[in-house]
């Protein structure tokens, strides 16, 4: 037994471990297609409470992560886990009103006027 | 997205190693509400990390997925079918539009079994930039029908490599079977403002269809 276990989360190395074992306990065995749709790759994830001595490493290491707003594409970067683990990890945290998840901007069957002449501005200013 | 390290695209791309969290100025605003994303399709070595890179105001990061196959027993001669694990990649970056609101760019191979790891990718996207390379043209078309058959708008942007060859706008369109309205332009993946008016271009051609789609 390391020091690795106690306190923090993981180091570098451990993170690197991307066994489906390692993966199956940080989420306690739950999977993402038990119904959390609300989350997705581009839904931007903010810290409402920041982590307790009881919040799991790698929750706590979200938490930490989050106080500006993320997308979950960068919380699974950034913590190297996939985003099917991290959209698991949200859930619970959400859950608890540890973080709040802001979705993305809904598309119909195309996205609306007002929208894409918001990005063209944008993208005029680059 | 891509096999880890396979892919040759090769300029000015770091590995998107990153360890403890944004840099300061990656930071996003707290007025951030909401994200849209546009996906950058292209086969391997077109330049889909080099574009994303180029008009991204972050430096790239990798979102890794792991994909389990049943694999085909040649190494094994008892014949026995053996499960592989492979660890797929997919590079994103992003644009801040204004205070309110971010683009996320992601860069995926053409295959629809990567698109299935990041469940919904095509979901809730704005629409598609497909990169072609004209010395390759053939690896394009499985793509282009595969997001006509779900119904994803998108452009078509050549990435001009030096050496490919030059078409002219509508052989290619007969060449890839567009039809009339899919915009078709030229691009140099590396640069900014080249990648900045891709998009623009996708966004003038989404604004179109919706102006239509009012009108009917």
């Amino acid at each position: 037994m390391t020091d690795q276990h106690h306190g923090g989360p993981p180091g570098p190395d451990l993170w690197d471990e991307e066994t489906p074992e390692r993966l199956y306990v940080i989420t306690g065995g739950r999977s993402a297609s038990t119904g959390h749709r609300s989350i997705e790759l581009v839904s931007l994830v903010v810290t409402q409470a920041g982590p307790d001595p009881m919040t799991p490493p790698e929750q706590a290491a979200i938490l930490r992560l989050c106080t500006t707003p993320l997308s979950v594409a960068e919380i699974s970067a950034y913590l190297h886990l996939p985003v099917s683990v991290i959209t698991v990890l949200l859930a619970e945290l959400q859950g608890r009103g540890g973080v709040q998840v802001r979705g993305p901007v809904p598309i119909a069957v195309l996205p609306d006027r007002e929208l894409l002449e918001a990005v063209i501005n944008g993208l005029q200013r680059l | 997205m891509d096999y880890r390290g396979s892919e040759p695209e090769g300029f000015g791309h770091e590995s998107a190693q990153e360890t403890g969290g944004p840099r300061r100025e990656d930071l996003l605003p707290h007025t951030a509400a909401a994200a849209v994303k546009v996906v950058v399709v292209g086969g391997f070595g077109v330049g889909k990390t080099t574009f994303v890179g180029a008009v991204s105001e972050i430096r790239p990061l990798t979102t890794e997925e792991t994909m389990t196959q049943a694999g085909a027993g040649v190494d094994d001669p008892s014949g026995v079918r053996t499960k592989t694990r492979t660890t797929v990649a997919m590079d994103f970056g992003r644009i801040s539009i204004d205070e309110r609101l971010v683009l996320y760019l992601f860069g995926t191979p053409g295959q629809e079994r990567f698109w299935f790891l990041w469940g919904g990718l095509f979901e809730g996207a704005l629409g598609a930039v497909v990169l072609v390379d004209t010395r390759r043209l053939e690896v394009s078309f499985d793509v282009l029908g595969r997001l006509e058959e779900r119904g994803v708008p998108f452009v078509v942007a050549v990435n001009a490599f030096p050496e490919s060859p030059r078409y002219d706008v509508e052989d290619l369109r007969a060449a890839l079977d567009l039809p009339p309205a899919v915009p078709i332009v030229t691009c140099d993946a590396r640069a900014q403002d080249s990648g900045r008016d891709v998009l623009l271009a996708l966004m003038h051609y989404l604004h179109s269809l919706t102006t239509a789609l009012e009108l009917t």
